[in-house]
């Protein structure tokens, strides 16, 4: 094993894949911008639009309710909600966004109330739809209200305790440290995007140094030098990790620079009423420990990427075997965001899956030494078989020479 | 100095199932002599010239390079060997000072003996104006002279050439025969390929004519055409390959 010759080829592929605008952009631009972007854009975006959703007032339409005046008319003195005359096709107008809500008072419902009579009393609403639900919560909270406020008074008329109905209280209460309930619910996000970066980040690299050659015509050129085919590959490969290594390290350090950053932000706008998700702070012991989890699925996309690409004729046919790659390493890093799927001995065994839990639990400053090794070890096999698959191909002169 | 002994070189393919591109081939070369493979395209010169670079390893028999088997010592061949083709390409992205520094690195080349060599070849083949432009931006004829660059940076006993003047202007083909022609008075052993006939006519001491992966006719030219009765190479190579 000759590392003078790896090197050498190692540092011309360095030098050539930096003077590629494709690279760059895909190595160093795309994750010192997609961080900023999803933590301070989309929380600006979201605190945006929730604002604006909260401003809102909501047209709400009362249906029935002529028996009813006294509630219709307090309905009516609700500074939070606009009333409009009713209309038939009520439904229609909800899922047209025409008015948020409607609600439906039965015939007799002042009277009914007096006399301690039960009846229903309808809210309808756009599910899903957060101005709708910002209407109809308004008018639930009224009928709620209004409910309760009539149970007091039957309740005094026979001069009975109001506690008669409310025995006692319940109160939920978090006990989990900030930075962990703020982990559980963004926790998730950041080894998803890590990991992606990772793959993102090594893929063109990967395609440019082995089909791009092809394409180009230098792969033949190249297997003219004297240094063996093992070495050539090797030296290759170096460059597709650092490529992904920089894009994870990069992407990494942005993400800790915009949670910051964002955070701050957050706070600012919300006034300090920041909910939990925003408690979330990434340590350097939790970003050092990430980066070792990354490292060998690193190995393993770019020793993936390389065999996959090596294969393809041209670019164009490399970009058609990598992109279902792209699906396969997406589902394992998703399904670590669901809910309820926890870290096990078997689950460490599946790879992206794997390092994706692992990465949301160092979040939350959980560790798991155990599984955490037992991670490191599977995910380094996995890379081990991909990079020797990788210099086996490399020797196959009908993977080099496929026409 | 070149023996190929009975080269074969199998290939499997989809369609056609295994197909022999190149079916026991011998000739051999020696230094200061420039030995022609004149033949149709799909004859076999590319792969058989492709098996001396050790590009593509052969199924049977085998070949003598620079003193190295070319089945066994790979490497020690390829130290030894300058391959040029019109499917040798450049990198792109490297300036041509860096395309010819990579593969002398490659050759083992220590710093000192590297910027002498470049020196020298970029002195010779009048290179100094654009050594620092990027390949890409390069003309075709400057594009021929840093693989040429690239291919003597070793100094190789050896001069392979697979088709080189293919698709080259009238003056980029004329640097390459003229380069041919240095390389062989300069003593080194070449190997051309070609299915231009005055190319052999200028260059070839010896002429192999490949057809179907078989050496049907081996000679100086005039013992060929005295052989077959006929002035014309190009009568001559049909009357060889369509008997």
């Amino acid at each position: 094993m000759s590392l003078r010759n790896i090197g050498i080829v190692y540092r011309k592929e360095l030098t050539d894949s930096l003077r590629d605008r494709r690279t760059v952009i895909s190595m160093i631009v795309v994750p010192l911008l997609i961080m900023p972007l999803l933590t301070i854009g989309m929380g600006i975006l979201s605190v945006t639009l929730v604002g604006q959703a909260m401003k809102e007032i909501p047209k709400v339409m009362i249906l029935g309710g002529e028996d009813s005046p006294g509630v219709v008319a307090e309905l009516g003195q609700l500074k939070d909600v606009r009333i409009v005359p009713a209309k038939p096709d009520f439904a229609v107008e909800i899922s047209d966004k025409q008015i948020r809500a409607a609600v439906e008072i039965p015939a007799g419902f002042e009277a009914k109330l007096a006399a301690g009579e039960s009846s229903t009393v309808k809210i309808y609403m756009y599910e899903g739809e957060l101005k709708s639900g910002f209407g109809a919560d308004r008018l639930q909270r009224f009928f709620r209200e209004l409910r309760d406020r009539t149970i007091r008074e039957h309740l005094q008329a026979r001069k009975l305790p109001d506690s008669l109905v409310r025995p006692f209280d319940i109160v939920q209460k978090n006990v989990a440290p900030p930075e962990k309930v703020g982990g559980a619910i963004l926790g998730g996000l950041v080894p998803y995007f890590v990991i992606l970066l990772c793959l993102t980040g090594a893929m063109y690299p990967a395609m440019d140094l082995t089909a791009g050659e092809k394409e180009r015509g230098t792969i033949e050129t190249i297997l003219c030098s004297p240094v063996s085919r093992t070495h050539l590959v090797l030296g290759k490969f170096l460059m597709v990790l650092t490529a992904s290594i920089a894009t994870a390290v990069l992407s990494i350090a942005s993400m800790a620079v915009s949670f910051g950053a964002g955070k701050k932000f957050l706070l600012g706008v919300t006034h300090g009423a920041a909910d939990a998700a925003l408690q979330i702070t990434i340590t350097g012991k939790a970003v050092v420990s990430i980066f070792f989890v990354v490292l060998p699925l690193a190995v393993f996309f770019s020793a993936a990427l390389l065999a996959l690409s090596l294969f393809a004729k041209s670019f164009k046919e490399a970009q058609s075997y990598i992109s279902p790659l792209m699906i396969v390493v997406v589902m394992p890093a998703v399904a670590a965001l669901l809910p309820g799927v926890e870290l096990n001995p078997a689950l460490a065994l599946v790879p992206v899956l794997n390092t994706s839990l692992v990465s949301k639990e160092i979040i939350t400053g959980t560790y798991h030494w155990n599984l955490i090794a037992l991670i490191f070890l599977s995910s380094s096999i996995y890379a081990g078989a991909a990079l020797a698959i990788t210099v086996k191909l490399f020797q196959r002169e009908d993977v080099l020479f496929r026409t | 100095m070149i023996e190929a002994h009975h080269l074969v070189k199998r290939f499997r393919d989809k369609k056609r199932g295994t197909v022999c591109a190149v079916n026991g081939v011998s000739f051999s070369c020696r230094p200061g002599e420039i030995y022609g493979l004149l033949g149709a395209n799909g004859a076999g010169k590319t792969t058989t010239l492709r098996m001396l670079a050790t590009i593509l390893a052969p199924s049977e028999g085998t070949a003598i390079v620079a003193g190295y088997d070319v089945a066994e010592d790979p490497q020690n061949v390829r130290s030894r060997v300058g391959f040029l083709s019109t499917a040798t390409a450049l990198y792109g992205r490297l300036s041509a000072r860096e395309m010819v520094e990579y593969f002398g690195r490659l050759h083992g080349l220590d710093e000192l003996t590297l910027r002498r060599r470049i020196d020298e070849i970029f002195a010779r083949l009048e290179m100094n104006d654009f050594r620092d432009r990027r390949c890409d931006k390069l003309s075709t004829g400057m594009k021929q002279k840093v693989s040429i660059a690239r291919t003597l940076v070793h100094d190789p006993s050896v001069m392979i050439f697979d088709e080189p003047t293919v698709g080259l202007d009238v003056m980029a083909a004329r640097t390459i025969v003229g380069f041919i022609r240095e390389c062989r008075d300069s003593g080194k052993t070449v190997v051309f390929s070609t299915h231009v006939m005055s190319e052999v006519e200028k260059l070839c001491d010896r002429i192999g004519i490949i057809h179907d992966g078989k050496l049907l006719a081996e000679g100086t030219l005039p013992e060929l055409r005295a052989r077959y009765g006929m002035q014309d190479l190009e009568d001559l190579f049909v009357r060889v390959v369509e008997p």
